[in-house]
């Protein structure tokens, strides 16, 4: 994975919208790895949860952008209770997924969904709320 | 008659969750309690939202915590019982949130003008915490007629009974208040390292494969640890765990299949009641028959 310090974070609007929908202050993080060790769904991933946070703070908005990471997590918050410094990380997962969502994106179309007889409906609310606008 | 209490069933256990819904309802009843569904009730919305500059994920559970504010005072108790953990989860964030939020709750009770404001008094349980402090377990191990001796049991949290903290029934990181239970109705709980792991949640619907990773992961090591059966108490939890071991068979051929069952089926087959109308064994992938057979 390449590390580019891209922007001075503090003055990258996405970021600071990240901060703003996250309410988390994303420079606490000091990389100790816990959240990765414990997280169920890191195999799956492709940027880590502690490397999502050296990414903000390189102002590195477009990778995570791109990344599949944020639409992996499943907002478990095993990270966010174990967080040393408190960090909330399920949120900030969110306010990513949030930055391309609120620009009516869809994840997932709801009309492409199998099983629907089958699934439960909480199964099918949650990951509407979570991947839909 | 027995005393009336607010049940909060939630969408899913009207449903293919009918099971849960019949054997929380009718074990309830065994203890004394009548479980009256919350008048008006709607979609608490299964997962929080996370966002802080949002309220349209908290306006449903307030809308909720409302109606059992009116219909609590009607039956003198203000304590509303979800058994899903979905639900749980949500109505007492919501709570929470709104009562550390006040510019929160304003703005909701601005926006509902129809219904009276919440006041905050609302006192949302888990049927596992009633259970435990307001039944108590002594009385509950009277009711046991069954002994569900020699059945070995994986008691499974998941998350959303833990996570976050603030809602958490037990200790985050080690609970033990299924295990006391399990116990209580005679069974042997056996050691269970994943109790409060995820198991791909609500990912079931678009990424089935991870889904299947997680459930062969999950199940494959209570089989390990010598379990017969995994106990959980979210309908989510419980289709992944059992509908998704259809796809960790065909990934994984060495793998075994194991039933799947809400504890509240436990407590009412070790309270006698094994009618179908209660244990609802149709709604299962993996039928639990053959396991519990010696109890029903």
């Amino acid at each position: 994975m390449k590390y580019t310090i891209k922007k001075d974070p503090h003055e990258d609007e996405r970021v600071q919208k990240i901060i703003e929908i996250s309410g988390q202050n994303i420079f606490s993080c000091y990389q100790c790895g816990r959240c990765s060790s414990g997280c169920p769904m890191a195999e799956f991933m492709d940027v880590l949860p502690n490397q999502v946070f050296m990414f903000l703070q390189e102002g590195d908005v477009d990778t995570l952008l791109n990344a599949k990471t944020p639409w992996i997590c499943a907002a478990c918050f095993t990270c966010t209770v174990r967080c040393p410094v408190g960090l909330d990380l399920a949120a900030v997962m969110e306010a990513i997924r949030e930055l391309q969502l609120r620009k009516n994106y869809d994840y997932v179309d709801p009309y492409k969904v199998d099983e629907r007889e089958e699934l439960p409906p909480i199964a099918m609310v949650s990951n509407f709320r979570k991947f839909t606008p | 008659m027995g005393k009336k209490v607010m049940f909060y069933p939630g969408c899913t256990l009207k449903g293919v969750a009918k099971n849960l819904e019949d054997s929380t309802v009718e074990s309830a009843r065994v203890l004394g309690y009548d479980f009256i569904e919350l008048p008006g009730w709607t979609c608490c919305g299964a997962v929080y939202g996370l966002a802080q500059d949002s309220v349209k994920f908290t306006i449903a559970n307030v809308r909720n915590l409302i109606k059992a504010q009116n219909y609590g005072k009607e039956i003198g108790d203000n304590r509303l019982i979800a058994v899903c953990s979905m639900c749980y989860n949500n109505l007492r964030r919501a709570h929470i949130d709104v009562m550390k939020n006040k510019d929160k709750l304003k703005t909701l009770d601005l926006f509902m003008d129809e219904e009276a404001n919440y006041e905050g008094n609302i006192n949302v349980l888990h049927y596992l915490q009633f259970l435990k402090n307001d039944v108590g377990f002594d009385n509950i191990k009277k009711m046991v007629k069954k002994p569900l001796k020699g059945l070995k049991v994986a008691p499974y949290y998941g998350c959303l009974l833990l996570r976050p903290e603030e809602i958490s029934i037990d200790d985050r990181e080690d609970p033990h208040i299924l295990e006391d239970l399990l116990q209580l109705l005679g069974a042997e709980v056996v050691d269970y390292p994943l109790k409060n792991e995820c198991c791909g949640s609500y990912h079931t619907v678009d990424k089935k494969e991870i889904v299947g990773e997680r459930t062969y992961k999950l199940v494959s090591v209570a089989k390990d640890m010598g379990a017969d059966v995994i106990a959980t108490s979210c309908p989510l939890c419980f289709f992944n765990l059992d509908k998704r071991q259809e796809i960790a068979k065909k990934k994984h051929s060495e793998f075994e299949h194991m039933p799947i069952v809400y504890f509240t089926q436990l407590m009412a087959i070790a309270f006698g009641l094994t009618s179908q109308d209660v244990l609802h064994f149709d709604k299962h992938y993996i039928s639990p028959e053959e396991v519990l057979k010696k109890w029903l």
